[in-house]
């Protein structure tokens, strides 16, 4: 069952949907969504695996075009896209990931920026190392500085706190905390960012 | 200006990986110095130095297809190709970046191969050497899209033969001419297969990787 969802607050809207729906062939992922996303809102989107989360940040995140309804994005490039993966290049160091996204989102002064966002997350030390090396919750960290890198005004979370320890969600914490963007998370254990939430998506 | 550079660092991370990894360059040699011995072996001695060539030729179809098939695997196993279609760089940019790189490993494979084969069968003139470079082009900008499109599905590594090697017979058709020393016009023919194929990979390397 899906709740319409409303997160007003009078901050620029960062994403509009009504009646938004997605199928592959005759496979309904899901229908009828309605939401508006603002800058400092907190979307929580939760229900059981294959429920269509995933499917719904996708579309969100342009990765994917909706099958019915009607759907306003911002501008890629202020898009922060974390997958079920970390979405970094195992054969390549920190270092080199993040040089590469640099590049690639334009971003002026990458290596000061690349050295804060490694220190931030506690990789500073390994950015010489192979992310194939790393455990799993060293390459989520990873995948969050990946995400953060550009300073997207939009952060889509398909379940950031995916084998990170206690330092790594504290760190995660500090994120969702942060309102001058909009963020959406789908998690099927809502638990440890519900608190952030301005408004809830239940996929059931 | 940073459209060049932005294939230059797609192309460059790709080339780090095969030297971290090691698995698309080796693999090919290994196959093309293997196919080459098995026709050495097969073919009668004494076959006329044009049906040689013609083995030069399926020889290297089937080394670039090697690599051709390794082209993605990082994207997909990773799921980056999200990451890369989320930048905002010119889209294109992915697609040429994999084709220097893919261009790359071809050029290493027949640095070995080209004379692997001179010392097998018979010598090689400038006009073989020439088309090898003009299918190269071809055969990486073409192969590389449809390597983009094949990851997608779920038979890939059965697709992706089934789409390339049709569109690779031209290809054969143009470097067999051109290496028996059939004219130039066979050289021309490989100049109009690259610029056409290789505008319309361009072109629609966009809708390859947007998902509907």
């Amino acid at each position: 069952m899906l709740h319409p969802v409303r997160m007003g607050g009078g901050l620029p809207l960062v994403i509009r949907a009504r009646g938004l729906g997605k199928r592959y062939g005759e496979r309904r992922v899901f229908a009828g969504v309605d939401l508006d996303l603002d800058r400092g809102g907190f979307l929580l989107v939760t229900g059981p695996n294959g429920s269509g989360k995933t499917t719904l940040l996708r579309v969100l995140a342009g990765l994917a075009a909706p099958s019915a309804g009607e759907l306003r994005l911002p501008p890629r490039e202020t898009v922060g896209y974390l997958g079920h993966e970390p979405l970094v290049y195992r054969e390549l160091t920190p270092l080199e990931n993040l040089t590469l996204f640099g590049r690639l989102y334009r971003i002026p002064e990458r290596s000061e920026r690349t050295g804060m966002l490694l220190e931030r997350f506690g990789l500073w030390d390994v950015r010489h190392e192979r992310v194939a090396t790393f455990s799993r919750g060293m390459q989520q960290r990873l995948g969050l500085c990946r995400v953060l890198l550009h300073e997207p005004g939009l952060l889509l979370l398909d379940e950031p706190s995916n084998a990170l320890d206690a330092h790594g969600l504290e760190l995660l914490g500090e994120i969702l905390g942060d309102r001058s963007r909009a963020v959406a998370v789908a998690t099927h254990d809502p638990a440890s960012v519900d608190r952030f939430a301005t408004g809830r998506l239940a996929f059931a | 200006m940073s459209y060049v550079a932005d294939v230059g660092a797609l192309a460059r991370k790709d080339l780090l990986l095969e030297l971290r990894a090691k698995e698309t360059l080796p693999a090919m040699l290994v196959f093309v110095i293997a196919a080459l011995t098995i026709f050495h072996f097969a073919v009668p001695h004494g076959t006329r130095h044009v049906a040689a060539l013609g083995l030069l030729w399926v020889a290297l179809v089937f080394t670039a297809l090697l690599a051709l098939t390794r082209a993605f695997v990082a994207e997909r196993e990773q799921g980056l190709f999200d990451a890369l279609v989320l930048a905002p760089c010119d889209r294109s940019t992915i697609w040429l970046g994999k084709t220097v790189a893919v261009l790359a490993f071809l050029v290493a494979a027949e640095v070995v191969a080209l004379p692997a084969f001179a010392l097998f069968f018979s010598g090689i003139d400038g006009a073989t050497v020439l088309a090898v470079a003009l299918a190269d082009v071809g055969i990486c900008t073409v192969g590389t899209l449809l390597g983009a499109m094949a990851v997608a599905g779920r038979a890939r590594e059965l697709l992706l033969p089934l789409l390339f090697l049709p569109l690779a017979i031209p290809i054969v058709v143009g470097g067999v001419g051109a290496s028996a020393g059939a004219g130039s016009r066979y050289l021309l023919f490989l100049v109009l297969y690259d610029a056409v194929f290789g505008l319309l990979s361009w072109a629609a390397f966009e809708y390859v990787v947007a998902e509907v």
